[in-house]
């Protein structure tokens, strides 16, 4: 491998011309140009990423900018209080807060663990000639347009789930203190529960092929010294491969829950769009993406916009905090690697 | 680096080469009520006159400020603006085509149009004071009607919607405890029941759910063959929601009492008349920047109002009453004009 | 040590062979459960898709309800708009990646522009529209392919940056001396060497984000508009798939409906396609 690649180097100085350009131009010239196309290459992709901050540090402006007069109006309140009302112009943020985050989290408890064990299938025990077929179907569906999921979580899911899964929770759980909260009111096949579900189906892919990636890079020495002591698949992947791919699962499982908390179209459909908190997972809620796809083409006057605009800017808060915990738990990951 | 610049350029060649095109295409957005309708006149009108008006529905909201951004040529709102907004913005407001809002149930055993309901009813099932089918306040109005001990599942529009500007006007004017606690907007914060995307959604939910009650514009309850319900309307008749049952509700009404047509054709007296009907409106600058495009869109609109009715009940819209088309377009002889003070639109008949 | 060497039938060796059984289990458990949902979402899709899927499709336009159509305007509409998407968006992820991989991986520059790019990466693609709809649409006038365009292209830049800077980072550093020390400059080297490494990572990611782009609905509503009819200037509202989905899915009427599942179907091969396509390039580099 590393031999070829070498080669591979020594072809490219020869083909880029630098070598017959040599002999018959003026040295001093050649290099001359050489520093200033260097120079100036530098500069193009330095120019590059300036550009790619200002275009994302513009859109986080302009949702300061235009939130402004929700929040002077609302001030701290707008973060804690649950009223969402257009008629009167006065609105609170909690409700999609809460939506967002439990929604996730619903998403990443079923997602997490089950990503995790496709993963571990398709690099410890899936036969080698359906890996790739299967690795190929999961990454499929991260590639249907969210508004498909939408549609079928409406026309497909949501029913399927009023008709057979809640009314069973309800029976089974619904005698059981704590989860009988949990699983509480009439059976309405849109809701919270029906969003996650929907959001776990739409991440799975993201954990799945990161973690597979990573657990494929994990040395087969390692493995193998393993299984020679004698391990079981379930131990190997236990002790050897979670602890050595833990940081490359986190960053995936967290580019999974950004994606997670910023879904718009497929969560806009199943959801309900209530602005509540209830304690049932079966009851309506929203998220602040859905509440602003449900609400913006139609919100008239300029508190009510920019209330929406602000959810939007909560919504880059919270991502902001994933991220930095993320980052940071990298970080520390890593330090602790080190040693 | 080369195949980019190659491709970069092929590309810009393609872009280029796209770019001329017919120019006197207008464009409009607004309201997605009357979407179906005026996507169906536009077609009919292009085949007829080859000009292209494009209108995109991107909700009443979104209507008033694109016009108001200047945008587009024309918006449309499914709400009628105020007179005094009118005036702050230079626009004026006619109403294009009406629908019906109807109740739309599912009960074992319920038939549509079997059930009756009357407003306050309604309001304090979507307020959530009756919880259940078979509570007197219903059983009194349908007493041949055999009601289940069924609790009341309440579905109402997840999204901002004319729809339910129209539904919550209503159920405002019918009841005092309404108007107080939930009032009028194209998204409340509904005291009760879930919410669903779209009429389509509503409809989906009341279709899968027992014991629900929505509200759905009347081509939905037609075309997912829903259980609508009869309605007691002003006049303390029963009526059931019929294309003429909305006529006569936009006959009795007294369209020059509002300035721009912004009348609300919710429970208007009259026999006959649907209480929950309803009408959109489009905007129009009254000295529009580009007096050509206006004078374009007002030339479909009048060809619409003559030769639109058919198209227009066939996706179960309501076509305007002759007598309202007449004053409209006298409405804009009068106030339509460019920056000469001329009247844009010339009376043809 | 012990109790292992003790021999097969310990009850510990028993409790941990029990145990690895029902992990295993579970493990084919969970890929049963993934593919599940996607042949539960392929299976709708393809049955309500395929019904409607003709060659009309394809030569006509958008029709009103009640009438015969396409798609024509809609399919060339999105295509126009994500190649020009991709033709903005990806030198400019490409060589923002660039910078952060090779020259600036450490300084603070980067260290911010990751830090956004990694927010926008899950950003609601409406506030992006709504972003392009002020300093585009507003200040122009009117709707526009062109901002519809942009619009996407500033979903493209993230991703492209995203997987760009992995892809560049991956490649061995030996390589790179190597180059030094044959005295290529240092834009030689990232041009003909780091970009040649990691050229298939690099096509994998544009692919990804085309993928990601062809569905997204929120942007275009207020960039791009829509357009009933036939027109191809970008300087004009312009049709798209996603968005005449999304109206004709939520419509009343039977023939709007099929013809949106069609529109999802469509998008759907097209990604599908393009996913394959990526995988393959992926595995070609694996092999080089």
């Amino acid at each position: 491998m590393t031999s070829s690649r070498r080669r591979r180097v020594a072809d490219v100085a020869l083909q880029s011309g630098v070598v017959e350009v040599a002999e018959k131009v003026d040295r001093a010239k050649v290099l001359q140009r050489l520093r200033v196309g260097d120079i100036a290459f530098r500069h193009t992709t330095r120019a590059a990423a300036v550009t790619v901050l200002v275009i994302l540090s513009g859109i986080i402006f302009s949702l300061v900018y235009g939130s402004l007069p929700a929040l002077q109006k609302f001030g701290f309140n707008f973060l804690i209080e649950e009223s969402w009302n257009p008629v009167t112009e006065h609105f609170g943020a909690i409700a999609p807060i809460y939506g967002t985050i439990v929604t996730s989290i619903i998403a990443m408890i079923i997602a997490v663990p089950v990503g995790l064990f496709i993963a571990l299938f398709l690099t410890e025990l899936c036969p080698m000639w359906l890996r790739r077929p299967i690795g190929i179907a999961i990454e499929l569906l991260a590639g249907i347009p969210s508004i498909i999921y939408g549609i079928w979580g409406l026309f497909v899911f949501a029913p399927f789930l009023q008709q057979h899964v809640q009314p069973f929770l309800i029976t089974v759980f619904g005698h059981v203190p704590v989860l009988s909260t949990l699983f509480e009111g009439p059976p309405y096949g849109i809701g919270v529960l029906t969003a996650g579900l929907i959001l776990a189906i739409m991440v799975l892919p993201f954990i799945t092929s990161i973690s597979r990636d990573v657990f494929d890079a994990v040395p087969p020495m390692l493995k193998e010294s393993a299984y020679g002591l004698g391990c079981t698949t379930w131990e190997v992947a236990r002790y050897v491969v979670l602890p050595f791919t833990r940081v490359g699962v986190i960053g995936g499982v967290m580019l999974a829950l950004g994606r997670a908390l910023g879904e718009t179209m497929a969560v806009t459909f199943v959801i309900g769009n209530a602005h509540r908190i209830s304690g049932s997972i079966l009851a309506p809620g929203t998220t602040i993406s859905a509440t602003i796809a449900n609400e913006f083409t139609e919100a008239v006057g300029d508190i009510y916009t920019s209330s929406l605009i602000a959810l939007g800017l909560i919504l880059f808060v919270i991502t902001f905090i994933v991220l930095a915990c993320a980052r940071l738990m990298l970080m520390r990951l890593n330090a602790r690697l080190g040693q | 680096m080369k195949h980019w610049t190659a491709f970069a350029a092929a590309g810009f060649i393609a872009a280029a080469a796209l770019v001329p095109a017919n120019a006197a295409d207008i464009s409009g957005a607004g309201a997605t009520f009357p979407y179906p309708i005026y996507a169906k006149w536009a077609d009919a009108y292009k085949k007829e006159t080859g000009n292209g008006l494009n209108y995109q529905s991107i909700g009443s909201g979104g209507g008033i400020k694109q016009i108001k951004a200047k945008t587009v040529t024309f918006g449309a709102s499914d709400a009628p603006l105020p007179g005094k907004e009118l005036d702050e913005s230079g626009l004026v407001q006619f109403p294009m085509v009406m629908g019906g809002i109807v109740p739309v149930v599912n009960l074992d055993g319920v038939k549509p149009g079997e059930l009756v309901i009357d407003g306050p009813t309604l309001a304090k099932i979507f307020i959530g004071d009756i919880k259940k089918w078979n509570d007197p306040q219903i059983a009194k109005l349908n007493a041949q009607v055999k009601l289940p001990d069924q609790a009341i599942a309440i579905v109402h529009r997840s999204d901002g919607s004319g729809t339910t500007y129209n539904f919550t006007y209503y159920l405002s004017e019918v009841d005092a405890d309404w108007k107080s606690k939930v009032g009028t907007n194209a998204a409340v914060q509904w005291p009760a029941g879930i919410g669903a995307k779209g009429n389509e959604g509503v409809a989906n939910n009341v279709a899968n759910t027992k014991g629900s009650i929505g509200y759905v514009e009347y081509a939905y309850a037609l075309q997912n063959k829903l259980t609508f319900t009869k309605m007691v309307n002003k006049s303390g008749k029963t009526v059931a929601p019929t294309s003429e049952a909305f006529q006569a509700a936009a006959a009795n009404a007294d369209w020059n009492s509002q300035p721009g047509f912004g009348v609300i054709l919710a429970n208007q007296p009259g026999d006959k008349a649907w209480p929950m009907t309803a009408a959109t409106w489009i905007l129009l600058y009254k000295q529009p920047a580009d007096a050509a495009a206006t004078g374009e869109a007002l030339k479909f609109f009048a060809w619409a109002y003559k030769n639109g009715a058919k198209a227009a009940e066939e996706l179960d819209y309501v076509p305007m009453p002759a007598k309202v088309v007449k004053d409209v377009e006298a409405y804009w002889t009068k106030n339509v004009t460019d920056a000469a003070g001329k009247p844009i639109h010339a009376m043809t008949n | 040590m012990a109790v292992m060497i003790s021999g097969a039938s310990s009850p510990l060796y028993a409790a941990r062979r029990r145990k690895n059984g029902i992990t295993m289990t579970l493990a084919y458990l969970a890929t049963g459960f993934g593919l599940i949902w996607l042949a539960l979402i392929l299976a709708v899709l393809f049955y309500e898709g395929f019904s409607g899927l003709s060659l009309k499709v394809f030569t006509e336009m958008t029709p009103p309800p009640g009438a015969a159509g396409g798609l024509l305007n809609p399919i060339i509409g999105s295509l126009v708009m994500t190649f020009i998407a991709v033709l903005i968006g990806t030198p400019l992820g490409i060589l923002a990646g660039t910078y952060l991989a090779e020259y600036g991986r450490y300084d603070k520059l980067s260290t911010v522009v990751r830090f956004i790019n990694d927010i926008l990466l899950s950003a609601p693609s409406i506030v992006i529209g709504l972003f392009i709809y002020e300093i585009m649409v507003a200040t122009m006038g009117h709707f526009s392919g062109w901002a519809g365009s942009v619009a996407l292209a500033v979903i493209v830049v993230p991703v492209v940056v995203r997987t760009t800077e992995d892809m560049l980072t991956l490649v061995p550093d030996t390589l790179r001396e190597a180059a030094a020390s044959i005295g290529l400059p240092r834009s030689l080297m990232i041009r003909k060497v780091a970009y040649r490494a990691a050229r298939a990572g690099m096509i994998t990611g544009v692919l990804l984000a085309i993928a990601r782009i062809s569905g997204e609905t929120a942007p275009l509503l207020f960039t791009a508009l829509n357009n009933q009819f036939w027109s191809t200037n970008m300087n004009a509202p312009v049709s798209s798939l996603p968005v005449v989905i999304f109206q004709f899915a939520l419509s009343p009427y039977k023939d709007w409906q099929n013809l949106a599942w069609t529109g999802a179907l469509i998008i759907t091969l097209a990604v599908l396609a393009l996913s394959i396509t990526a995988r393959f390039l992926g595995s070609q580099s694996k092999k080089s």
